[in-house]
């Protein structure tokens, strides 16, 4: 049992490290030992011929033999026929953040292609060829931005060059537009001029000359998503629609309680029931990351495999045990670790004119993306293949390798559309599991979990205690500020995955004092990144307390966040107290602030800088006596530079505050005895349509370069929220969800 | 084990499973429409919601033996053709509802099932007709301006 323990911290760490890494943008191990610098990287990337086939094998989707003669293949993102299709290869998982439209927007503005000729596939997955193919952290703009760009701009330069050489005129009085070359009035199509410009030399991805901002034609606009036509008439997309010739289904039962071990298992039978192919169990190697114990099932339709059965368990996290010795512990204003401290905070909470305490809890949450986990897997001539709906496919490469004992190069990995990613599929146990079963078996085999599997066997969102109290001076100005901390620990020294709290977390740079102390409780259920790790929780308790103090001290709250920004600057870790301050005015213009409002509604307003995006929300609610909130209205203003796909980041923040009110409305996880009392929807309630606020988004599209919008428009929701709840109903929240303080909807 | 015969998507298709297996899965595994999706597995997420006789049913909870001699529509086979898509199809298209996508066959199925009762929904109908589909993403402001611009589309069809 203790390895087992210690097997789950070590998982535990290693998913911090991953964190990290995913939020930093940084490569997996698997690209990071080829140690390229970027301008190799870049060259690596555009290499024609040979270089293509490390990327281009058996699943891709080549173009005819007859048209693939003359076919200009630039790079491993491209290919343009000779009768001028142009088909763009999109690296990175598409999880529902609309990355698939998003990244050949980028290669085809540079390229001057014109979009409606553009088609689009998925690529390989071959980080090696394509760097970062993971999607998380909003990292997918900022860090393949460059490099797409570039992509694109390699394939105009030598379309030109092809061109110019045909007219014999100087490169430099061709243009482009349109899929083609111009010359004054004459012009020749990309297709017409492929197989001229494969003939030619590949330019150095990193000396190619880039558009200005003021040059684009095909970005910022809105674009309806590629894949849109596939979705809406139910044509095979996902990791689970996958079809293979005699694929067999899968099920994995596992302890309920996370480390368990199989003792005995009733395997004959459950052989002999109809359809039933072969149950064996699976010793795992017990990283809930990888492969936990348990046993497996394969049938042949996914209703014979479903047949269940039950086991003994191991760990004892209990909630109501968890959250009451977090309360007792809150009871200190001092936790054991210190984190920051700025100022003298004691001594400026003792000579404040107004002091304010408060205690917040938010409990863990699940992912519950729709789709459940699943993969396919087939263990055939010395390969171990997958079809995985990953968001880290690149991963999963390395991750597969060393939990099934499977060389790297034998291992091969097809990227299938997410339904649904919230962080949940940043982990690959689900194919690591795919893989022990195909391992045992002969022939394709599709793991699909249940939906009472896939909330139970979660890396929940971790649950959060803060003990707070500010101080106000004279003048109504905030002067210090001080949070005991209590979260988790898998190894009762680092804070749990997702846990953590950085030194410099606003408003630690803000305020002359401010103190930041943790004390962790030991946890054994897996936690993990969801949505915007941290600001997820974080942003709800800071941006609640700061409207605290503001009502305490008797101030207009945009006032006196705008006051708390202070001077335009720029802090560690990439708060812009400037573009921070311009999204709060933006948020509130737009909102009405200050206006008047009918009896019983209430205006809030919150900011939250996360995933490199500034964001100010004001929501509008209204609460009545039986404190039913409605959330009629939700205004998001956000900088995250320019936009690539106003549809898409349209999008992203509309479902980003259904998914933030969804969660701090009805949204908790619980355990006793390590067992996760929810089972599936009915007691884990999403939000449904007629609960949906109206949101409205306005972006500030300044000239800082682009960065992503998956997550930073959710942080700032739950403390809108609540703030105008408190301006409706004078009630402060300070546990979720609502509904354990009583709200209904 | 038995042999049964559905009408599904206006052709009749022979099965050979158990009759209690549900409707969900006869379509995935046996006949594979796999557009038809598994979200929970009892109701409640309206994921895998078809049309049977019009009706928007959970295809996860109706066992097949309830289903001779009844129609069946799926995703797949709520356009008259490829080149012609269903209004609702079209309108999802253009609002760009989709995010990732996994809800919308389920979704735009009971909306089909309500405009085919209530040509011209309100919100409150769209609301009521809509409350048994989730929708993950968040994507239901799209959805309902989705469904209003259907509902035009088709009166218009009509006119």
């Amino acid at each position: 049992m203790n390895a087992l323990v210690d097997m789950a911290a070590g998982a535990d760490a290693s998913l911090r490290d991953l964190m990290q890494d995913i939020e930093s943008g940084t490569p997996g191990r698997a690209l990071r030992a080829i140690k390229l610098d970027r301008r190799s990287f870049l060259r690596m990337t555009g290499l024609a011929g040979g270089g293509l086939l490390l990327a281009f094998g058996s699943s891709s989707p080549a173009l005819p033999a007859a048209e693939a003669a003359g076919e200009f293949v630039p790079n491993a993102f491209l290919r343009i026929s000779r009768k001028g299709s142009i088909l763009i290869y999109s690296k990175g998982p598409e999880i529902g953040q609309g990355i698939k439209t998003a990244f050949p927007l980028i290669i085809a503005e540079e390229l001057d292609a014109r979009w409606s000729e553009v088609t689009v596939e998925q690529a390989p997955v071959n980080p090696a060829v394509y760097g970062r193919q993971s999607a998380g952290g909003s990292r997918s703009i900022p860090d393949s931005w460059d490099q797409l760009r570039r992509a694109g701009a390699v394939a105009r330069s030598m379309l030109v060059a092809a061109a110019a050489a045909t007219w014999k005129v100087p490169a430099d009085q061709c243009t482009t537009r349109d899929s083609a070359v111009w010359n004054g009035k004459r012009s020749l199509k990309y297709g017409e001029l492929a197989a001229r410009a494969a003939a030619l030399p590949v330019p150095d991805p990193a000396t190619v000359k880039l558009k200005e901002r003021g040059e684009y034609r095909l970005l910022g606009k809105s674009y309806t998503g590629v894949d849109n036509v596939a979705v809406v008439t139910g044509a095979p997309l996902f990791g689970i629609d996958q079809q293979l010739p005699g694929l067999k289904v899968a099920v994995f039962e596992r302890c309920p309680a996370t480390g368990g071990k199989v003792k005995t298992a009733n395997l004959d039978e459950v052989k002999r029931l109809p359809g039933v192919r072969d149950a064996f169990v699976i010793e795992g190697n017990g990283k809930p990351t990888e492969v936990m114990p348990g046993i497996a099932i394969v049938a042949d339709s996914t209703w014979a495999a479903f047949e269940e059965w039950d086991e003994s368990g191991a760990s004892r996290d209990s909630w109501s045990e968890l959250s009451r010795r977090a309360a007792e512990l809150g009871r200190q204003p001092i936790g054991a670790q210190t984190v920051a401290n700025v100022g003298a905070v004691d001594e400026a909470l003792k000579g404040a004119a107004k002091t304010v305490s408060g205690f917040y809890t938010y409990p863990f949450v699940s992912h519950a993306p729709l789709e459940p986990q699943n993969c396919t897997a087939w263990n055939h001539d010395g390969m171990l293949e997958f079809w995985a709906p990953s968001q880290t496919a690149d991963r999963a490469l390395e991750t597969v390798s060393g939990a099934l004992g499977v060389p790297v190069d034998k291992v091969k990995i097809h990227q299938t559309r997410v339904g649904g990613g919230f962080g949940r599929r940043l982990m690959n146990d689900y194919v690591c599991e795919a893989g022990a079963i195909a391992q045992r078996f002969n022939g394709p085999v599709k793991l699909v979990w249940t939906r009472e599997q896939d909330l139970a066997q979660d890396f929940f969102r971790v649950a959060g205690f803060h003990s707070l109290t500010g101080g106000i001076d004279a003048a109504g100005r905030l002067v210090a500020w001080r949070n005991h901390f209590v979260t988790f620990s898998h190894d009762g020294k680092t804070p749990s995955s997702g846990g953590n709290m950085p030194e410099q977390e606003f408003p630690a740079q803000n305020l002359p004092n401010y103190q930041l102390t943790q004390t962790l409780l030991p946890l054994k259920t897996p936690t993990g990144p969801w949505r915007a790790p941290r600001s997820c929780s974080v942003a709800w308790v800071i941006q609640s307390f700061l409207h605290e103090l503001s009502a305490a001290a008797g101030r207009d709250h945009r006032d006196f966040l705008l006051e708390v920004m202070g001077e335009p600057r720029l802090l560690q870790g990439g708060l812009n107290t400037g573009r921070a301050a311009d999204v709060i005015r933006l948020a509130t213009e737009k909102a009405g602030w200050g206006r008047k409002l009918p009896e019983g509604h209430g205006l809030g307003l919150a900011f939250h800088f996360s995933h490199a995006g500034h964001f100010a929300e004001v929501a509008e609610v209204s609460v009545d006596r039986n404190k039913r909130v409605r959330l009629h209205r939700m205004v998001v203003a956000g900088d995250i530079g320019p936009i690539v796909n106003m549809s898409g980041a349209r999008n992203q923040c509309e479902g980003g505050v259904v998914d933030g009110f969804s969660t701090m409305l009805g949204l908790e996880i619980t355990m006793e005895n390590g067992r996760i009392q929810q089972s599936n929807f009915h007691q884990y309630p999403l939000l449904r349509m007629a609960d949906h606020p109206q949101v409205e988004v306005h972006f500030i599209q300044s000239e800082h370069p682009p960065t992503g919008v998956g997550e930073p428009a959710l942080p700032p929701v739950a403390p809108a929220i609540c703030n105008a709840i408190f301006a409706a109903s004078g009630h402060r929240v300070r546990t979720l969800p609502l509904t354990r303080e009583g709200f209904t909807v | 084990m038995s042999t049964l015969t559905l009408r599904v998507n206006g052709r009749a298709q022979t099965t050979d499973v158990d009759p209690n297996t549900p409707l969900l899965w006869v379509l995935r595994d046996s006949l594979g429409l796999v557009g038809t999706k598994f979200g929970c597995g009892m109701s409640v997420c309206g994921a895998c919601t078809v049309l049977v006789d019009g009706e928007a049913v959970r295809a996860c909870s109706t066992p097949v033996a309830n289903l001779a001699g009844r129609s069946i529509t799926t995703i797949e086979g709520l356009a008259k053709s490829p080149d012609r898509l269903h209004p609702l199809q079209q309108a999802w298209i253009e609002h760009d509802v989709p995010q990732c996508g996994y809800c919308q066959a389920g979704q735009i199925m009971s909306a089909a099932a309500l405009l085919s009762r209530k040509p011209k929904p309100s919100d409150a109908d769209i609301d009521a007709a809509m409350a048994g589909n989730l929708c993950r993403c968040g994507t239901y402001q799209r959805i309902r301006a989705a469904i209003h611009t259907a509902a035009g589309r088709l009166a218009q069809e009509k006119a």
